[in-house]
Formats: structure tokens, C-alpha cells, sequence
């Protein structure tokens, strides 16, 4: 290399720059291309063609005014609320129960955690078989001799998308026990130990103690469930495929069929817009709380 | 350790009695939680193996009186996906030709790319990295449609090449933060030895970076293989009909309305379906739990 030159500027390092090319494109085009385009045609009388004839808010307060939306949203909501609620608890027993130094860990843990290796199209066919009313638990009791016993929970409205929850529950609350464990083994011994001298109990140990210091553990398993619980589709589509009726319906259903199937553009970019927006409320404040400190320390967690 | 003698204290904690009430408690509360989990795959099996007239009679516990792999017969090779019946075996080849490229397109940019962050920052780059893994959050839903009319101008929407275009693309974020972190955990001495050596950015990359990093390939592969076998939405939207991955067509196979339901076949689908990732999260084991686990942390 004779007489090293310094390159011209944007030329410096150019490898590195074609090498996050791909990265450059899909966050410029795709993450933030994509997304302003869906908002921004949100506002567009769109049917079955993009057009940019503006109509301001029409297409949500459409939105808003059709059942099968609202009832989407509320079906989001159970089914957040509950899977959220039963995943973080029943994840953190499991953990706990498995931080015991118990024998055959990892049979247990292959056991919990092996739902979250399958798709989410077979965890619904599998339970949708398991609920039938004609052939699956509600015949299994009957035929033990509780003849009256009803369990329509596919069959009947009110109940589907508990059918739902309880699919998503199998297959989800490995992945936070899993999550959970992690955190756990990461607490110091001598806490335990100190708690120990000090006579407190363990479950005490654990409300007081133990969870408080896994504060960041139960923030991000609960942004990523979160996450994952807005964008829930393929579940609903092979369970109940939103029936019966529209009683078990959800909003990245409501979005597909009507950009897809019903072609009403506007209508499914409202409803991917209050996705966004729903996802963008969980997600900003945690992006505050967790990655100021995370900046500062300049660590690279494992 | 030799005790029998000693008169002195035993030293450690004091050994846990197997049958202790606690132990008896938390290994009943494990077993009870395990039986759950297993009980679809339980079922799954059963019916896979029974005759139709069987599973009529009997109810989704009991094990099969008659063994039969008809039904796995039929599913692999003559179920009906609504429009044609020529089995899940269409949809297993399907899933293979997007699920080889994707894999291997996706991880060689995204290898690349979580070097090039992490030893090779330019102005700008951690903007980006930032950016892109704030994106794996947003909702697909809210990108498909725009999606749809890129990959139309770019004439291959409904082709192999456009859902493997699409699985490259979201699968950036997890990969790109796996090998960066990865990377920046590797002692800077090495990367810095090799600069003055006067290696470059690729020499670096394929004769330094890369042996060292095979568990981490293995991890990116193992995610990424279960991802993109278990994806649906991608498959449905820009495979195009006579690509639908494997779970599109189980799922046309089973949703399908008309005829006779055959749920002996239906499950045998199923199981064939779920098997490439419940065998790759058998034979990988803690490999998989490491992919889990680098999706979870934060960056």
C-alpha cells in the first residue's frame, strides 16, 4: 500500500456501509416507508385501490362503528388481559417450582417449552380437536358418567375466545417460564442465603424479595408477550377461524380480510393504524424506562 | 466427603430428603403441569393411529384397540387442501424450497450485518441498528399492504423469491441483534490484531469472525428454521397459491368444509407438520432455548 490516503468521507469504511445496506433499505423502506404509507392512506377513501382522496377521519370513525370491530377489540382485550395475566403468573410458578434444585430439569423443561417449538396453526388445530364438543373433553366427561355435562366452549359465542386463550396459554407460558428461570439464576445465592439467617419464609422471600429484584425480567417478557398478543392471528384462524359468528374475532384478522378478501383498503389501514397505535402505547414508555439506563452502563446484556 | 467415621459437623447444606413433604409437593405440582403439556401431543398421537369408525366410538384418550397408519398414509399423500387432493406432501416441499434460501440468505446478510455494527461502526449505524430492532415490533399488519405493492412493481409477489424476500427482511432484527451481540462479545484484542496485520473487513470476517462463531450460527439457524416453517401470514399472502407453505395447506386441509371430516388424517397432517421443529427443538435442546432467550433480552 503506497501512501496511505485518507478516502473521501462517505467513501470511508465503505465495506462496513454495503455490508448494512439491507438493513439501511428495510428500516428506511420497509419499517418506516411502509408505515407512514399505511397511516397516511388511512385517511384516503380507499376501497380496493390505494387512492389519495383524503376524507380525514371517516374511515375510523367507520371503523368504530362496525360490531365486528368493536367486538375484535374486546376479544384483544380478554385475551390480553388473561394470557398476559396467567402466562406471567403460571410462567413464574413454574420457575420457581423448577429453581428448586429439583431432579430432571431438563425433561420438565423440555416438556414445558417444546408448545413453542410448533406453529401457532397446529397449536389451534390440535385444541380445536381436543375441544370438540361431539368427540373432545366435553364427551370424554360425559362418557364418565356426568351426562348433563355442557362444555360448548367452541360451539358457543360467549365462550370461543376462551377456547383461545386457553390454546395460546400452552403454547406461550414455556417461553416465560423459560424467560423466568433465567432471571432467577440470576439473583444472587447469598440474598437467599441472608433471607435464610433472617427466618423469612420462602414464598416470603419471593413476593418481597425476589420479584422486585426481577423487575426488568417481568418488564420485557412483558413487552414481547404484549407484542406478540396484538399481532395474534394465525391461532384465531386455525381454532375458531373467528366463528362462531364473528364472536371470536380479532383486529389482525379484521385487517387481513377486509385488505385481502373484502377488498376495503381504507377500512383494513384504519384498523392496522389502531394496531400500531396500541403497540406504539406499550412499547414507548418501556423504550424510556429501559434503554436510557441501558446506554448509560454501555453493557451488552447475554 | 468420608463420613463414616468423622465426629466433626457435616459440611454443606444439609442434603434434601427425596420424599421430604415440600419435594413430594413441588415434584406433584411439576408432574400435574407437564401431564397438561403433554396431553395434546398425547392426543394428537392417539388419534393419528385410529380407524374413523374408532374415534366415533371412543372417546380422545383412550389409546387405538386397532393400530393403523392409514390415516399418516393419507394425509402424507392424497388429503385434500379443497382445491386438489394431493396430500400435505405438497406443502412439505413448498415449506422446504422457502425455508432453505430464507434461512440462508437471511442469516448471511445479518451475520454480516451485526459485524459491520459491531466492528465496523460508521456514522449513523446504531441509529439504524436502534431503528430496525424497534421495527420488529411493529405490527406486520400494519407493513403488508405497502409490502404487497413493492413486491408487485418488483414483479414477485405470489412467488418463492417474494416470500423469501419478505422472510430476509423480518427476520433482520432478531438475527442482526443475535450476531451483534455476539460479536461485540468477542475480545477486541483479536479484531484489533488482525487490523494491524492488515486484514480487512472481509478477511477478518471469514477467517477470524467465522470459525469462531459457529454456535451462534447454530443458534440463528435453529430460530430461524422453526420461524419461517411455522410462519402462515407470509405463506398466504405473497407465497402465491401453488407455493402455500405447509401450514397453509394444514390448514386448508383441516378447515376445509366440504366432505366428510377424517380427523384421524386431520391429526396425522398435524403431526407431520409440527415435526421439523419439534425434532430441530429435540436434537438442539439448549440451542433453542438460547435463541428464545436472545429474543427476549434487551439488545
Amino acid at each position: 500500500m503506497a501512501g496511505s490516503r485518507r478516502p473521501f468521507a462517505p467513501l470511508r469504511n465503505l465495506n462496513a456501509k454495503i455490508a448494512a445496506v439491507p438493513m439501511i433499505v428495510t428500516v428506511l423502506v420497509v419499517f418506516i416507508g411502509c408505515t407512514l404509507w399505511t397511516v397516511v392512506y388511512s385517511f384516503t377513501s380507499s376501497r380496493s385501490l390505494p387512492t389519495l382522496d383524503f376524507v380525514g377521519m371517516d374511515q375510523y370513525v367507520r371503523l368504530f362503528r362496525t360490531s365486528r370491530w368493536t367486538v375484535s377489540l374486546k376479544n384483544l382485550a380478554i385475551f390480553g388481559v388473561l394470557s398476559l395475566s396467567f402466562s406471567l403468573v403460571l410462567g413464574f410458578i413454574l420457575a420457581a417450582l423448577m429453581d428448586q434444585k429439583i431432579r430432571f430439569e431438563n425433561t420438565f423443561r423440555t416438556i414445558f417449552l417444546y408448545p413453542h417449538a410448533l406453529s401457532f396453526i397446529v397449536t389451534g388445530l390440535v385444541w380445536q380437536w381436543i375441544l370438540t364438543p361431539a368427540y373432545g373433553v366435553q364427551k370424554v366427561v360425559r362418557d364418565l358418567g356426568f351426562e348433563t355435562f355442557n362444555f360448548p366452549i367452541l360451539t358457543d359465542g360467549r365462550f370461543a375466545i376462551y377456547a383461545i386463550v386457553i390454546a395460546g396459554l400452552w403454547q406461550g407460558t414455556g417461553l416465560v417460564m423459560a424467560l423466568m428461570l433465567a432471571g432467577l439464576r440470576n439473583i444472587d445465592d447469598e440474598i437467599w442465603k441472608a433471607a435464610r439467617v433472617d427466618g423469612i419464609p420462602a414464598w416470603k422471600t419471593y413476593l418481597f424479595i425476589v420479584i422486585p429484584m426481577m423487575r426488568p425480567v417481568f418488564i420485557t417478557t412483558l413487552v414481547i408477550i404484549s407484542a406478540t398478543i396484538v399481532k395474534v392471528y394465525d391461532l384465531v384462524v386455525a381454532l375458531t377461524n373467528g366463528g362462531p359468528g364473528i364472536s371470536s374475532e380479532v383486529p389482525a384478522k379484521y385487517v387481513y380480510d377486509l385488505m385481502f378478501s373484502r377488498g376495503n383498503l381504507g377500512q383494513g389501514l384504519a384498523a392496522s393504524t389502531i394496531m400500531l397505535t396500541t403497540v406504539l402505547i406499550i412499547l414507548v414508555p418501556w423504550a424510556l424506562l429501559e434503554f436510557r439506563p441501558r446506554y448509560r452502563k454501555g453493557e451488552v446484556s447475554k | 466427603m468420608s463420613s463414616s467415621l468423622s465426629s466433626t459437623e457435616p459440611r454443606g447444606s444439609r442434603p434434601k430428603r427425596f420424599l421430604s413433604p415440600t419435594s413430594i409437593m413441588i415434584y406433584s405440582a411439576l408432574l400435574v403441569a407437564a401431564i397438561y403439556y403433554l396431553i395434546p401431543l398425547y392426543v394428537m398421537v392417539m388419534t393419528s393411529l385410529k380407524g374413523m369408525p374408532e374415534i366415533r366410538l371412543g372417546n380422545i384418550f383412550s389409546p387405538p384397540v386397532e393400530v393403523t397408519f392409514q390415516p399418516w398414509a393419507t394425509a402424507w399423500n392424497s388429503a385434500c387442501t379443497g382445491l386438489y387432493c394431493e396430500g400435505i406432501k405438497v406443502g412439505f416441499f413448498n415449506s422446504m424450497k422457502i425455508l432453505v434460501p430464507s434461512v440462508i440468505f437471511s442469516i448471511i446478510i445479518a451475520s454480516v450485518n451485526g459485524y459491520a455494527l459491531s466492528n465496523w461502526r460508521f456514522k449513523g449505524s446504531e441509529l439504524f441498528f436502534t431503528a430496525l430492532i424497534f421495527g420488529a415490533f411493529i405490527p406486520y399488519q400494519v407493513m403488508l399492504y405497502p409490502l404487497v405493492i413493492i413486491t408487485r412493481q418488483l414483479g414477485i409477489f405470489g412467488t418463492l423469491t417474494g416470500v423469501i424476500v419478505i422472510h430476509t427482511i423480518f427476520g433482520m432484527p432478531i438475527l442482526t441483534l443475535l450476531f451483534r451481540n455476539y460479536f461485540v462479545s468477542l475480545p477486541p484484542e483479536l479484531f484489533k490484531a488482525a487490523r494491524v496485520d492488515g486484514a480487512g473487513f472481509w478477511r477478518i470476517f471469514l477467517q477470524i469472525m467465522l470459525p469462531m462463531s459457529l454456535p451462534i450460527f447454530v443458534v440463528a439457524v435453529i430460530l430461524q428454521v422453526t420461524g419461517i416453517w411455522n410462519d402462515f401470514l407470509f405463506g398466504v399472502i405473497f407465497a402465491g397459491t401453488k407455493n402455500f407453505p405447509m401450514t397453509v395447506q394444514l390448514n386448508n386441509i383441516v378447515n376445509s368444509t366440504q366432505g366428510v371430516k377424517e380427523y384421524n388424517v386431520n391429526m396425522a397432517a398435524t403431526i407431520l407438520t409440527g415435526a421439523v421443529p419439534l425434532l430441530v427443538y429435540f436434537f438442539s435442546g439448549k440451542y433453542f432455548v438460547r435463541g428464545i432467550a436472545a429474543g427476549a433480552v434487551k439488545g
